[in-house]
This record gives C-alpha cells, structure tokens and sequence, in this order.
C-alpha cells in the first residue's frame, strides 16, 4: 500500500518532467528530423526569450500577481536598445547628441524595463490596483511608447557587437542559452536559499499572515515586479539582438506563453506554490511542441489549438492531484 | 392571523448535540419556539447559540436529536429548504448586496419574470413598497442598499425575510452596529411582527435589551441549556448567574511570578472606528505589565481585545493613537517589524488566516519570523534552520513526523503550538496571545497553559486575551475587562469572581 502511495507521490512529483518526455518519445517516433542534436539546439536557442520572460512571471505568480506587460516591456526595452545605438539622443536644448555604445544602450534599455517593472509595481502596493488591471494598462502604455519610439517602424542595422548576444556560442553554446542557464540558476538560488525568496512563497501563501510576521509585503512584491521588468527587458535584448531588428510588434502575446508555461510547470496561479524548475519543464514543453507540430507539418491554426488543449490537460491533470488530498 | 395562533410553540427543538473534531459545541439542548413572542437567547461567546441557529436555519445538516416544525419532525437539506418552511435568519454580518437597489436585494433570486422574459422591476418595487410599508421605512426601492445607514440595511433584510412570508425570523445580535434611535425603531417593529403573529428569536449578550424586548429568555453555556424562563421570573443578575455558573474543575493555576520590573505599558491607546466616524473601537485604553506576569484581558464579542492588540502591535498605524513604552522608554510602533524589533510578538486569534502558511514546512514557519538567524553569508541553512526548528518541536512537544511536514497537515493543537514557536524564536520580552486555546483539545490546552506558565516564569511580560472565564481567571495574575471598547473594571486574581467579570463585560445600555 505505502509503496503504491510512494509511486504515485513520485509519480505526481515529475509529472511535467514525465509529459516532456512522452512528448519527445511521441514526436521523435514521428516527426523525422526532430530528433536530432541540431534541433533540440535550436529548440533551446527558441525558447531563450519565453524562458526568461518565463522565470520573472514565476515570480510575480508565487506572490499571488500576475504580470501581462512583458510582452510590451520586451518591444519597448529593445527598441530603446536599438535606438539609442543606431540613432543616439539628440538633446536639443543644450545642442547635445549623445551617441551610445552597444554596452550603454544595452544597460539603459535594462533600467528601462526595470523601471516599467518597478512603475507596476508601484500602482499595485501603494495604490492597491489589482495586478491583473495595473499590468494590464501597462501593456498598452508599453506598446504605445514602442511605436511612438520607433515611428511604427523597425530600426536595423545594429551592428556586430550588438548581435553577439542572439547569434554567437560561448564556448560552443550559443550565448543566450547561456543567459537563459544563468537567470535559471540564479532563480533557483534566489528562491530556495534566501530570504526573499522565502518571503516570496510566504507572501503568495497567505499574504496577512506574513504581514503578520514582520515581513515588508509591499517591498517584497516591489522588487518582484521590478526583477520581472528586468528579465523582459533582457528578452527584448535577445530578440533584437538576434533579428538584428527592434519592431514595435515585438513580443506580442508573449505574457500569455510565458503564463501558459508557468502554468503548466505547475506553479499555483493563487501564489505560494510552484517552482523555477517546473517552470523550465512548461517552457521545454511549449518549445517542443512547437518545434514538433512544425516539422510535422501541423497547419499554424491547428497548432494554436493543439497548444490551447495541452495547457487545460496540464492544469486540469494538476488540479486532479491535488484535490485528492 | 388569529390571537388563538399566539403563544402556541411552532418550533420545538430536542436533544440537539452536535460536535466539531471532538469537541462539543451542543450537548442535548431543548428549545421550544412561540409564535408571537421575541424568544432570546443569551450565553457567553462559545457558548453554542450561533451552531444552535445554523442548525435551525438549516446550514448544518448532520446533529443529533430532531426538529418538530408545526408538530411535524422535518430535517432541512439546506438553508433553501428552511426558508420555504418560513425561517430565515438575518445574521449579524449583513448579507445584502450593496450595488443593487433595495428592491433587488428583497427578492434577490426570486425575481418577477414579465411575460417577455424579461425581469419585472415595475412589479418588484410595487411588492418591496408593501412590505417597506408594513415596516414603517419610508425610503425608494430603488435606491442601492449601499447609500443606506446600517439600521435601514437591516430593516432591508428584515422586508427580505418578510417577503419569504417567514413565521420565524431569527436575529443574530440585531443592535451590534446600530444607533440607539435605530434601536427603539428596530425594537418598534420587533412588536409588530410579534403582534403579527411572528415568532422572534433574538441573540444577544446585551442584557439590558432582554427586559425591553424579550417574552422568554433561554441560557446557553458550554452547548448545554441552562435554561428556559419568562422575563418576568428572572433579574439580571439571575441572568448573569445562569450564563457563568459553573463547576469549577480541577483547573490548571498557574503560579504567581511577577517581579517588580514594568516591561511592557501603554497608555491611552485608542482605535477609530472606520464605519462610524467619531466612534472608537478601542477607546483609551492602558495597562502595564511586570515581568513574568500575565495579563488577562476578559470581553465579549466587539469589546475591541483583538482591535487592541492589533493596535498596539502596529497593524492600524492610520487609525490609532496612544502612547507605547517598553522597559521605561516610549517607543513608536508603525508596522509588526517595528513591534517585532522592539521584542513584541503577537499569537494572532485566527490560526489560518492569520499565523501560518498552509504549504509551508514545520521549519520554514517557525523562522519566518526571525529567517535572518538562519542565515549564513546571505544564503538560508537548512542546517541551522532544521536546526532552529527541532529546537522548539522537542520543548513545545509539537507532535510531527519530521520538520519537512506540511504545517496543514498538523492537528489543530500543534499547529498552534507551530504559531507560538515562529514567535518565540523572535526571542521576545512581551508576548501577545489572543484566543491562544480556541478551537483546540483538552490536552493541548494544558500544554498551552503550562508553556505560558513556563515563558513567565522565565521572565517574559504577556498579555492574554480570552473569552473563556475559567481559562483567564487561572492563568492571568491581574485580569481587565473591555466592555465596548472601553476599559470597564479590573482586578486581580484572587479579588475576581466569574460574575463580577461577566458584570463588567456586558455593555451597559445608554438609554437606561
């Protein structure tokens, strides 16, 4: 009895672990081509920006919030990345140009999404506005200040240094898988080994409690949002960086990739519960599915539905599970 | 409704038990119910009123005994089914809609359909002005129940019951949140209904309101009934005497400690009331507590124990005022990490809401609190945090499997004891406990009353909120009674007798 119970425990435990490889055993078998080495590089180079939006949004879902900016956070930062290489600031009042290097745009485009996160988090503690509402308007403000910033168009042309980032290995490992790897295990240091983190869970888990406790809600989820704005704005970075374009339709719809595989990672969208680990596996899942259905050919409304269903069956396996108890 | 009907007993309750987890919150309690009469019911808080009328109303379906409506036994599958037998209940905490209008609120979920299929507001309001008629309210059906004082809201509830064409309309403590002009309106039309032939039961712990408004009056205490009796045959003080009376057990008593030393004192401390500007829930109240003695502090339901602690541990910063000194030294208290950084530490009374974190671990809700202390060169130690934990599962005696358990997964006993080790590992000087044995086991008790007995034997200052006389007349050294906010009387332990206490605690009426 006990060790049926302790199979079932594991069982429970890796069942995201258990439907990524079901789902390369399935598409391997069918899909020829996929399973290969050059794919899955690929598949881990095309999961690099959802993953870091991915990472963030764990976050700001453990404290019980949500986070539907990204996607705008990403445009904006990149594009201001791209401006400010290509075009510099012209400060007309002081007959000033300020011309940037890859290096200075690239870390102003981070305060920049940095700041957006921080400004999310602002309007959610200090001014109690729902996260659903706040980053809501946020993505809408986002957006519209990337087509305001680019003039509706692209801006190429970004150089060499600057496309290191989304086109060069390090040590034979493309450079954004590395980037990816490192928020992954800074993450996962952060939530299992630090206060923060564990204020984080305490917070998603019963927020009045751990006011209760002494804890600095408010603090905590400001700097939730802020770390979200910033790991968008490094997803920006990988996207232009890559393209070697900044687009105001960048990242469009990306806050709902990055919440399907928080949840399917088996993060609770109620807070407190879930983990960077699972969310990698909800990202991997999305990327293989993806890369699967293309090789097989799946037309891309097909594909929309089949990625719809597979998120309701993770939840719902989800839900299953843990009402049992 | 002819006078014949009067006086007869529509509703007869017998042998009712009913236990929660073990514990028994009724224990073969009989109740009959005249129609025509306002039947109260008094007992301390605890005392099992509300689980009686949750059953009558029919929210709790499985006790024992049975229920006689109309010389008929019935069991309600639900609430929907004992208000189509004509009782409806109107809670303390209101349940009114507050975005829709008067009319919508009486006959929420009974809608008149118009023969298009359409809802029927013409033929709704025409209904609500009949029964606001009947109940001498003079205000539009539809207007929103939100822009009306809390006395017309309730008089809204009432029309809803009303328009259920209930025969028994049970009131939870009605005069709680109203003025004393709403009072006499209330009490008005509590006269008519029962002249209308309705039988009235109305819970209270006003007493005063019981020779006004009440026929009969039943005792509850510790589920049991004490008794039934015309107001007439009984006093207030016989009242009193029924509701505390009480076979005093082989309880535990804490030995008397107290040093000299003043830890812990506040003076003036007040707490606006949000509802009713100008109105204090917690209204000048001060105290001061020696090391290594316990300090009862004894009220009813919405004296303001909770609102005080609350307040003196920072969580209403806004609202509040007074004057905090620690060890001789004022000290200013903003947020519970202030409170926490100057030594204080507060066992909140509601466990779920309030104390822990369901999904956490034994040992991750036991350094909450105090999480820095487990940590080395930035990082968390699992080491030393096990460590810390363990610590206070071996002299609390927590019973669980291992520090890595789920805290929800603990009995009700232990996971408070998991509540009071988060906060001693603060390494508190005053310790705040609220209502530190609600809702937990004899033995667990004990345990809690030893512990505290223990911590002030070690030199700590605490403060205890309870309603439970025996428990705070054995543990607290000095007891103070709150009565509406205000502080009504105090004595030691060896000066206070349970009905002194009780006397002290029960509001006084303003109008007497």
């Amino acid at each position: 009895m006990l060790k049926l119970n302790d199979h079932k425990a594991l069982l429970v435990k890796f069942q995201s672990l258990l439907a990524l490889l079901l789902m390369v055993a399935v598409f391997s078998a069918c899909a020829e081509g996929f399973f290969s080495t050059d794919n899955f590089w690929l598949i881990l180079t095309q999961v690099s920006v959802n993953m870091c939006l991915s990472v963030g949004m764990t976050l700001v879902i453990l404290t019980g919030g949500i986070d539907l900016s990204v996607g705008s956070i990403l445009a904006l930062s990149g594009a201001v990345m791209a401006g400010l290489l290509k075009n510099g600031v012209e400060i007309p009042a002081f007959n000033l140009f300020v011309g940037f290097t890859a290096l200075g745009a690239i870390l102003t485009g981070l305060l920049v999404g940095s700041f957006l996160g921080f400004f999310n988090g602002l309007m959610i503690t200090l001014l109690k506005i729902p996260p659903f509402v706040a980053t809501l308007a946020m993505m809408t403000i986002a957006r519209g200040l990337t087509q305001l910033w680019t003039g509706g168009a692209a801006i190429t042309g970004l150089g060499e240094v600057f496309a290191y980032i989304g086109t060069e290995d390090f040590c034979g490992v493309p450079v954004r898988v590395c980037t990816c790897a490192a928020i992954v295990g800074a993450a996962i240091l952060v939530l299992g080994k630090t206060r923060f983190g564990r204020y984080i869970y305490a917070i998603g888990g019963n927020e009045q409690a751990s006011r209760l406790s002494g804890l600095n809600v408010n603090r905590i989820k400001l700097r939730v949002y802020t770390i979200a704005g910033a790991l968008s704005a490094v997803g920006g970075l990988i996207v232009t960086s890559k393209l070697d374009s900044a687009t105001p339709i960048a990242g469009d719809g990306y806050e709902l990739d990055s919440i399907a595989a928080v949840v399917i990672g088996g993060t609770s969208l109620s807070g407190g519960r879930g983990s960077v680990l699972g969310t990698v596996l909800g990202v991997l899942i999305i990327g293989v599915l993806n890369s699967g259905l293309i090789i097989l050919r799946v037309p891309p409304f097909w594909q929309k539905v089949i990625k719809g269903c597979v998120i309701l069956l993770a939840v719902a396996i989800d839900k299953l599970n843990t009402k049992e108890k | 409704m002819s006078t014949s009907e009067i006086d007869k007993v529509v509703l007869r309750a017998g042998n009712i038990s009913k236990a929660f987890g073990g514990i028994k919150a009724l224990d073969d309690v009989s109740l009959e119910i005249c129609a025509g009469k306002v039947n109260a019911i008094v007992g301390e808080n605890g005392a099992g009123k509300s689980t009686l009328m949750k059953i009558l109303s029919g929210v709790y379906g499985d006790y024992k005994g049975q229920i006689v409506l109309d010389e008929g036994a019935i069991v309600f599958s639900g609430p929907a089914e004992a208000q189509d037998s004509g009782i409806a209940i109107i809670h303390q905490e209101l349940n009114l809609i507050p975005h829709l209008s008067v009319a919508e609120n009486v006959f929420l979920g009974r809608e008149f359909i118009s023969r298009a299929g359409l809802i029927d507001y013409r033929a709704m309001r025409r209904e609500t002005a009949k029964i606001l008629q009947r109940l001498d309210l003079d205000i539009d059906p539809r207007v929103e129940v939100s822009g009306l004082r809390v006395g017309q809201q309730q008089i809204v509830e009432i029309a809803h019951a009303l328009s259920l064409d209930a025969r028994i309309l049970i009131m939870d403590e009605p005069t709680s949140a109203i003025s004393d002009r709403e009072i006499e309106v209330l009490f008005g039309l509590i006269r008519s209904l029962t002249a209308q032939g309705v039988a009235v039961v109305y819970i209270t712990h006003k007493l005063d309101e019981l020779f006004q408004i009440a026929d009969t009056v039943t005792v509850l205490r510790d589920g049991k009934l004490v008794g039934s009796r015309d107001i007439d045959e009984v006093t207030h003080d016989d009242i009193v005497r029924m509701m505390v009376g009480r076979d005093m057990e082989d309880f535990f008593v804490k030995a008397e400690v107290a040093k000299p030393e003043v830890v812990f004192a506040v003076r003036d401390v007040c707490l606006s009331d949000t509802r009713l500007a100008g109105d204090y829930v917690v209204d000048h109240v001060g105290f001061e507590v020696k090391a290594g003695e316990v300090l009862g502090l004894f009220g009813l339901m919405g004296a303001g124990r909770t609102e005080l602690l609350e307040t003196i541990f920072g969580l209403h910063p806004e609202q509040s005022s007074g004057d905090i000194f620690l060890q001789g030294r004022q000290v200013e208290i903003d947020s519970p990490s202030d409170a926490i950084n100057f030594g204080i530490a507060f066992v909140t009374e509601d466990r779920k809401a309030e104390g822990l974190i369901p999904e956490m671990s034994v040992a991750a809700s036991i350094s909450l609190a105090s999480l820095e202390q487990t940590e080395r060169f930035g990082f968390l130690s699992s080491r030393l945090e096990n460590g810390l934990a363990r610590d206070y599962v071996g002299r609390l005696r927590i019973k669980t499997p291992s520090v890595r358990q789920k805290v929800e997964n603990l009995s009700g006993g232990n996971q408070q004891k998991v509540v009071i080790a988060k906060w001693l590992a603060t390494d508190p000087r005053v310790l705040l406990l609220d209502e530190p044995t609600r809702g937990i086991d004899v033995n667990a008790k004990n345990e809690i009353y030893r512990l505290i007995s223990d911590l002030a034997g070690a030199g700590m200052a605490i403060v205890m909120v309870s309603s439970e006389l025996p428990e705070i007349m054995a543990i607290a050294d000095r007891i103070i009674v709150l009565s509406e906010g205000r502080q009504t009387a105090e004595f030691t332990s060896s000066q206070a007798t349970e009905e002194s206490i009780m006397k002290a605690a029960i509001p006084q009426g303003q109008a007497v």
